[in-house]
């Protein structure tokens, strides 16, 4: 299988003051096209600057980071939003939809960043929407919809580039048990579809759920066999 | 690209109507400001400038005080200087106050004036009917009268007063023309006045000297030498005696009132330049609140892929939205002030396109230079930060 995503003694410190504060230490993963991975952690053992490193949204300290064969490290802020753009797919834990556009709108968004011709643009958000379910709500505000409805969009949103990794940062953390069960049955179905996805949670029984279970604590990764 | 971030910009302000509107509460009332300002200044400049302009732009004006030795022109001096270059025509004005009468009918006070041919020559609208004062009446010293408007209106009402006789200062003159109705001001209108030839007020007018010569120029850009000249010939006339006479050219007089005019309209534009200014702030300070409430969306879009360029882009954009629908407002409310002033005033109404791109440009740079720091500041969020301000 391809390799998507390989983190090499990846390593991420903040300076509070004076003071050296490393979230993360010598962080080692592989992740290869199809793999289904969730990161499990509590809060505060580094998962979000993980994910934002993974997601290009931070830079590592120290390490080599590889994404679909691009070194992160050499990219300016340009290249960085096009790497975003184009690799990346991201869900996160209170949906981040606009508030006054459509849910065909929010889809489209990522593709309004990618140049994409607006007629291309609508029959593509189209598609995706009716992939997650959501045929007949395309039109739909976001605060018309319920809140795992919201969280369909946010993944249309997500796939609707077609990236390499879908990565969703808690993505059940504002549903009830039953829609974040619903959401993680998309993601096991997307998953079979071939796509990468990586999911970080606190919640081990939604962790459980993934391939692969990764355990982050204190900024140190230890993979757990399911 | 470009089309997505006016259509994200244009729905923000719509999504934003009344914050919207009092943002650009401040640049319509500067742009307003600025082009009343502009137009009502510009239509008094060009009806007082048409006024004076009426009063000849091409000819040189000797008024003379006189000495005790010698209280006014004579004959020889307007020879003298009709002899000079550059000089078209000599006008000389002699006025008296005097009395007139017709059919029983009095009127008091009435400006007579002498002039001569030239005077009728340089102008050829100044007659309403009848016909001018030739070199015949000057030789001959005709008793001949041309009367204003005025005067027909209060002797001869019904009746054409050409032809007639109108007794002036106790002797009898021939009316044979009558002066077109001026717009002119105080003494130089023409309505209320009677003129006959100077050579004819010499003598029955009791007025003895000339105090008063209009020199007519061929070539008006020559008019400071010929006003050198001029002075060349009377200074000795006068024995060089100070403060005999003036000469000063009316051209001279015209550039320097515009030239006072524009500094008051420049003067002005830059008061409510400042009402500008202030506006552009107030923009500043909206598009910083925007920015601060909109921060996780920021971070949304650059998660997504916004280049921090596109992010500014966006944001400048509305700035520019802001500014240009504050200056279309102004600049039509501006131009309904100036309308209705300029009624109000009696001047004349006319707004250059000079104004209107100046209306546009100042508030398109408005929003450009006070939209920027904001935009700047958008484009520079932290993506991680943005989204966890949430």
């Amino acid at each position: 299988m391809d390799e998507v995503l390989n983190m090499n003694n990846i390593c991420k410190s903040y300076y509070m003051g004076a003071e050296e504060l490393e979230v993360l230490h010598n962080v080692n993963l592989k992740i290869h096209t199809g793999d289904f991975l969730s990161i499990l952690g509590p809060s505060g053992s580094g998962k979000s600057t993980l994910m934002n490193i993974i997601g290009c949204l931070d830079v590592p300290t120290a390490g080599k980071y590889l994404l679909s064969g691009n070194d992160i490290d050499d990219l300016d802020e340009i290249e960085l939003a096009k790497v975003r753009n184009k690799e990346i797919g991201f869900v996160f834990q209170s949906f981040q939809l606009l508030p006054r556009i459509s849910a065909l709108h929010n889809v489209e968004l990522p593709l309004i960043y990618s140049g994409l011709p607006s007629p291309e643009r609508k029959k593509l958000a189209g598609e995706i929407l009716k992939r997650v379910g959501l045929a007949d709500k395309i039109q739909n505000l976001p605060n018309q919809l319920s809140g795992g409805q919201q969280q369909r969009v946010a993944i249309a949103r997500a796939l609707v580039t077609e990236p390499s990794i879908l990565l969703a940062d808690e993505p059940t953390g504002a549903l009830d048990q039953k829609t974040g069960s619903q959401v993680v049955e998309l993601f096991e179905q997307l998953n079979r579809e071939g796509r990468t996805i990586i999911m970080i949670t606190h919640d081990s029984n939604i962790a459980r759920r993934a391939r692969r279970v990764i355990h982050i604590l204190d900024g140190h990764l230890t993979e757990v066999e399911v | 690209m470009l089309l997505e971030s006016i259509k994200m910009s244009w729905d923000n302000i719509i999504n934003n109507k009344l914050r919207s509107f009092l943002t650009m509460l401040g640049i319509v009332i500067g742009v307003a400001s600025i082009i009343a300002l502009i137009t009502i200044v510009q239509g008094a400049t060009s009806s007082i400038s048409n006024q004076v302009t009426e009063l000849g732009a091409n000819k040189i004006i000797i008024n003379v005080m006189g000495t005790p030795l010698k209280q006014g022109l004579n004959q020889d001096d307007i020879a003298n200087i009709s002899k000079l270059d550059n000089i078209n025509g000599i006008s000389p004005t002699i006025s008296r106050k005097s009395g007139i009468v017709f059919h029983n009918k009095v009127m008091e006070n009435v400006t007579v004036q002498g002039k001569n041919e030239v005077y009728f020559q340089t102008d050829a609208s100044l007659l309403n009917s009848g016909r001018a004062i030739n070199i015949l009446d000057l030789e001959s010293r005709n008793q001949v009268a041309i009367i204003g408007s005025n005067i027909v209106d209060e002797l001869y009402y019904g009746i054409d007063p050409v032809g007639t006789d109108l007794t002036i200062n106790g002797t009898t003159f021939t009316v044979i023309g009558t002066l077109a109705a001026s717009s002119g001001f105080g003494a130089e209108s023409n309505n209320d006045k009677v003129v006959i030839p100077y050579t004819t007020a010499l003598r029955g007018l009791g007025v003895k000297n000339i105090k008063n010569l209009d020199v007519f120029l061929v070539d008006t850009s020559l008019a400071d030498d010929t006003v050198m000249e001029i002075k060349g010939v009377l200074t000795p006339a006068f024995n060089y005696k100070e403060n005999a006479y003036t000469a000063f050219n009316m051209g001279d007089m015209i550039e320097s009132f515009e030239s006072i005019m524009s500094i008051m309209s420049l003067l002005l534009a830059g008061i409510a330049a400042i009402s500008l200014f202030v506006g552009g702030i107030g923009i500043m300070n909206m598009m910083l609140v925007s920015i601060i409430e909109r921060t996780t969306e920021i971070g949304l879009r650059k998660a997504l892929g916004a280049t921090p360029n596109i992010i500014q882009l966006q944001f400048i954009i509305e700035s520019i939205f802001l500014s240009l629908i504050g200056g279309l407002i102004g600049l039509i409310l501006g131009a309904l002030i100036a309308y209705v002033s300029s009624i109000l005033i009696g001047i004349g109404f006319s707004i250059s396109i000079a104004t209107i791109f100046l209306a546009v440009g100042f508030s398109a740079a408005v929003g450009i230079v006070f939209g920027y720091m904001p935009a700047r500041k958008a484009s520079r969020l932290n993506p991680i930060d943005a989204l966890r301000s949430l």
